[in-house]
């Protein structure tokens, strides 16, 4: 479904690897390895160069944003640009179940996002993403702030995104994970990426 | 009209007063006697070009050389306003873009006045054409460091909010619209501020001068009404262009934040 081809990017080597409908590929390396910038580069977010394309389209026969409204990366930090947090929605009423299956209440939509802890805001920026129904999830260690039950929710979600025909690239650092939702894995070293035997 | 002709002995008597201020900051032990001089003596001497320059500039009354002089006062405000950027774009862009912004937009309402309102003959005469533009330039300038410093600023600081939202497929133009409206409000500030507090808290200066100069205060407070419309045109005007060619350059067509045209960060 995505195919990369030679993709490269200050710090990062060429790249080439394709990605099926409901394949889920881990991302590994070191920190400062180069994992973001892969994901930056393929979300088209920093100048890079390569033919990235979806279902046999290219991304440059596609504007900036229609490219990521399909490849949706969500970053490790999360970014809010208003107060409110239904502000971050299109519609709330379609993100609330998200943010219910999430573990929020239904309530959190009027809540400032200065009151959100670190995991919440990871789960409300998980959540965002996915109410646009991307193709394509390039998720940055998008667990990395939630304790053992609110983990298993967003792994859930995400398994019901490749179980829709999506396919996600995701960056963890934890080897059971990697093992429980990937079949394949990129090893990052050095901006030197490879695939590994999973 | 009637003015009062001033003597070099006035001046010297009024000069005390910046000796007084300097025998303050030594007793005090200030430290600023040493600046203050030098100053003062920039002042004078600024000054005294500026007159004698005005002098030949208005005996010649020649379209060549005003614009030469308009140009010269533009490009060294242009100067002021990279000096007053933390962190301006790189290359060219950092002095081009406020210099641009400033020439077209007091360019432009200068000659708007020159043509229309004033309409002096020659309409070109620098004794109406230097003064306003000079008015309106040191207004521009001001909102134009105001509006890039502001939005350079808000985009490092929100660089996270911006991406999100363009991560999400959101436009450049989308994405970057809070802090194009923070900058251009910012922008927007002194001349705000000018004109609500005028005549109450300050009486302009240059309406002032004219009622000095034997100007009646109510055609005094015609032109100086005039002055504060032109101004805040060519403020409206410049921070738009300024801020908007700004937010342009800080992305490409590939809708990406491009900070990295910014000059790089320094240590502090």
């Amino acid at each position: 479904m995505l195919s990369i081809r030679a993709l490269t990017r200050p710090g990062l080597e060429p790249v080439s690897f394709g990605l099926a409908a409901g394949e889920c590929m881990a991302v590994r390396g070191a920190s400062g390895s180069g994992k973001s910038l892969l994901l930056r580069a393929i979300a088209d977010l920093d100048p890079n160069h390569g033919d990235v394309s979806l279902e046999g389209r290219s991304r440059e026969a596609m504007s900036g944003p229609e490219w990521r409204r399909q490849v949706t990366y969500v970053p490790a930090e999360s970014g809010w640009w208003t107060e409110r947090i239904d502000g971050h929605f299109a519609d709330w009423t379609v993100a609330e179940p998200l943010a219910v299956a999430l573990g929020l209440p239904p309530s959190c939509r009027d809540w400032p996002v200065s009151r959100l802890s670190t995991g919440e805001r990871q789960r409300l920026a998980l959540a965002r993403a996915l109410v646009q129904r991307p193709r394509v999830l390039l998720l940055d260690e998008p667990t990395s702030a939630l304790d053992h039950d609110s983990g298993k929710a967003a792994e859930a979600l995400i398994a019901r995104h490749l179980a829709d025909g999506g396919a996600a690239l995701w960056v963890t650092h934890d080897p059971a994970q990697s093992a429980r939702v990937a079949t394949r894995v990129l090893g990052v070293e050095n901006g030197r990426i490879r695939e590994d035997v999973a | 009209m009637t003015y009062i002709h001033l003597d070099y002995a006035d001046l010297a008597l009024a000069a005390l007063l910046v000796v007084l201020n300097g025998g303050l900051s030594v007793a005090l032990e200030l430290g600023v006697e040493r600046r203050l001089a030098i100053a003062a003596l920039r002042m004078v001497v600024q000054l005294t070009l500026v007159g004698l320059v005005l002098t030949t500039l208005f005996a010649l009354v020649s379209p060549l050389w005003t614009s030469l002089a308009a140009l010269g006062m533009i490009l060294f405000a242009g100067h002021e306003i990279l000096s007053r950027q933390d962190r301006p774009l790189s290359g060219l862009w950092a002095y081009g873009l406020g210099t641009g912004a400033m020439l077209i937009a007091s360019v432009s309402v200068t000659l708007f006045a020159l043509t229309t309102q004033i309409a002096p003959t020659p309409w070109y005469d620098p004794r109406y054409a230097i003064p306003l533009l000079g008015m309106v330039l040191g207004n521009t300038m001001t909102g134009i460091s105001l509006g890039l410093q502001t939005l350079t600023t808000a985009l490092v600081r929100e660089r996270a909010a911006v991406e999100a939202r363009l991560a999400l497929g959101a436009t450049r133009r989308q994405a970057l619209l809070p802090p194009v409206r923070l900058a251009l409000r910012s922008a927007f500030m002194p001349i705000v501020n000018t004109m609500a507090a005028t005549g109450v808290v300050s009486l302009p200066g240059m309406m002032t001068g004219q009622i000095l100069s034997g100007v009646e205060p109510v055609e005094a407070v015609k032109y100086q009404i005039l002055i504060l419309f032109l101004i805040s045109g060519g403020t409206g005007l410049g921070s738009m262009a300024a801020v908007l060619g700004c937010a342009h350059r800080l992305t490409d067509h590939r809708h990406r934040l491009r900070l990295d045209r910014l000059t790089p960060a320094s240590k502090s």
